[in-house]
């Protein structure tokens, strides 16, 4: 799966520093490192107000932040990675 | 009359206008059919404003249309002169004005060491052309400063002398000496030197990326536009940028904690280095310093840099590097940059696009623009490189005793260089910055003044990120 955080200034500024430093720590104490490429991006252009913009394939999450995290990557990484790929979450 | 403000002179409004009117009519698919209508909706009527009359204005005014176009393709060289423009400035050298009193001191005889200066019957001074070699001495110690060095402005402000006078005294310039700096550009009185403009590119670029469906088109923008937009906010500007139909904005300064970074540690390893953020200074060692070329920094540009990264995450992304610099305009066709930049223009080139799409950026809505730390976007003043080198240094807990030695201007770099050179600098590295205070002094700025330095200090001092690690720590996936 290709995971990739904006970066842009608006994210940067909601906090996707923290965001990618959470997905690196989650991804590593469930052993997904190897599953993941995980990528920046300049603005996915759905810029809003709550968080952090993130690209799963295909999929676009938007406002991801510090208190959201866990139910974002619980939903959108964990479970499709280790059901196998599926993700009606 | 609004408009005027937003430049230092007249000989830039009037680039300007050609440069948006070319815009305009690009953006409408009208070029190729009203491009010759131009020169004529900038001079209308019959009474010259500026020259001898209303079809020399035309004539020259069809030149910068050719320019906005993109100039001599057979040209290689970046800056260029419309001989027609040139007004074949007086070039006497060192020669007595009527402000001489015809005095008993003499003092301009006493110093001369070659004896050019005798006198006539009143006393009056006279300097001999066939002894003097213009070292300036009489000019300098007469009481009356009556002593004036005539030089052509476009001369005089090419440190690296380049230009010379061709055959109809019309400026000529040596484009194996030339280094693209746009220092002449900005001095002509008569704006007979100007840099061609990709702008034409740019607009189709953007065109072609049919609102970011079939390609993103980034804009990084150096950290000198901090100090150039005085009538609108930055955030404005980012977002007037966006209105132009780029996809996204991004300080070039995150290339430059990208660039402090590496550079950094590349001297640690080397042991002397000197930078290679600026253009204009990498083309002066190539071209005057060829045995110091392997003590250039191999880091790219920041600009360089951060395209090569964009691509990264992106690879159908178009790079657009938005600046003060002419240089720039070579550095981006050089084989090791251009996969990662597409195309240059100067914050000239995006005050015409933006005027050309009649964008109010002053009404606009602040954007943000935030990556880069203080360190990276203060590379845009003189010694804001060597600051952030040692910042990195810090940051990596690399013990090494730096001497940098922050140059500003070519002038300055010459002497750096000469003295290392003979291995007799007592530095370890050198920061070139071609134009004097930095890039705030670039050719493409709007505006050049005392102020521009303390923006961009105060732009620094308004980064998120306090670190350069902090800034470039989100960069290492």
């Amino acid at each position: 799966m290709i995971v990739q955080v904006c970066v842009g200034s608006s994210c940067h500024l909601k906090g996707s520093p923290e965001v990618v430093d959470l997905l690196r720590k989650h991804l590593a104490a469930d052993k997904l490192e190897d599953d993941v490429i995980l990528m920046g991006a300049f603005c996915i252009g759905k810029c809003n107000r709550e968080g952090v913009t993130v690209q799963l394939d295909d999929e676009i999450v938007c406002g991801v932040n510090r208190e959201n995290f866990l139910d974002f990557y619980r939903q959108h990484i964990r479970e499709p990675l280790l059901n196998g790929g599926a993700s009606n979450g | 009359m609004s408009s005027i403000r937003k430049f230092d002179t007249k000989v830039q409004h009037l680039k300007y206008k050609v440069l948006r009117e070319v815009a305009r009519l690009a953006w409408n698919d009208e070029l190729l059919e009203h491009a010759l209508d131009i020169p004529k909706t900038i001079a209308p009527g019959k009474v010259p404003t500026h020259r001898c009359c209303v079809y020399k204005e035309r004539a020259i005014l069809a030149e910068r249309v050719k320019l906005a176009m993109g100039g001599d393709k057979t040209n290689p060289n970046v800056i260029e002169i419309i001989d027609i423009a040139c007004d074949e400035c007086p070039m006497g050298g060192y020669e007595v004005t009527t402000a001489c009193r015809g005095c008993l001191a003499h003092r301009c005889e006493d110093v001369c060491k070659r004896g050019a200066i005798s006198f006539d019957h009143n006393h009056v001074a006279h300097i001999d052309k066939s002894k003097c070699v213009e070292c300036g001495q009489c000019a300098k110690v007469c009481p009356f400063g009556a002593i004036s060095n005539f030089q052509r402005p476009c001369v005089r402000s090419c440190k690296v002398k380049a230009i010379s006078m061709d055959e109809n005294k019309a400026a000529s310039i040596d484009n194996n000496k030339c280094i693209s700096c746009g220092a002449c550009v900005y001095q002509c009185p008569f704006g007979a030197i100007n840099d061609k403009s990709f702008i034409l590119d740019v607009i189709d670029i953007i065109k072609k990326s049919e609102g970011s469906k079939k390609h993103k088109v980034y804009a990084v923008i150096a950290p000198s536009i901090s100090s150039q937009f005085t009538y609108a906010r930055l955030g404005q500007v980012v977002a007037g940028i966006k209105a132009l139909g780029f996809h996204t904005v991004i300080e070039a300064a995150l290339g430059a904690d990208m660039v402090a970074m590496a550079e950094s540690r590349e001297l640690v390893e080397k042991g002397f280095l000197t930078s290679s953020c600026c253009p204009a200074f990498v083309a002066y060692i190539e071209k005057n310093f060829p045995a110091m070329v392997e003590h250039i920094s191999h880091n790219p540009s920041p600009a360089a840099a951060l395209g090569k990264f964009i691509k990264q995450t992106d690879p159908s992304a178009k790079v657009i590097f938005i600046g003060p610099c002419t240089a720039k305009k070579m550095e981006f066709q050089k084989e090791a940059v251009r996969p990662y930049i597409d195309s240059v223009i100067t914050f000239e080139e995006l005050q015409a696009l933006i005027d050309s799409r009649d964008l109010d950026i002053a009404g606009m809505e602040d954007d943000v623009l935030d990556n880069a730390s203080y360190f990276g976007r203060i590379f845009a003043r003189s010694g804001g490189l060597c600051d952030a080198v040692t910042q990195a240094l810090k940051e990596q807990n690399i013990d090494f005793k730096l001497k940098a030695l922050p140059c500003d201007g070519i002038e300055a770099c010459r002497m750096a260089l000469l003295k290392a050179s003979k291995k007799v600098l007592d530095a370890n590295f050198i920061e070139g910055m071609a134009c004097v205070g930095g890039c705030i002094g670039g050719a493409g700025c709007l505006t050049h003044g005392e102020k521009n330095k303390a923006e961009v200090d105060k732009y620094g001092s308004e980064a998120h990120e306090k670190t350069i690690s902090d800034a470039i720590s989100l960069l290492n996936f």
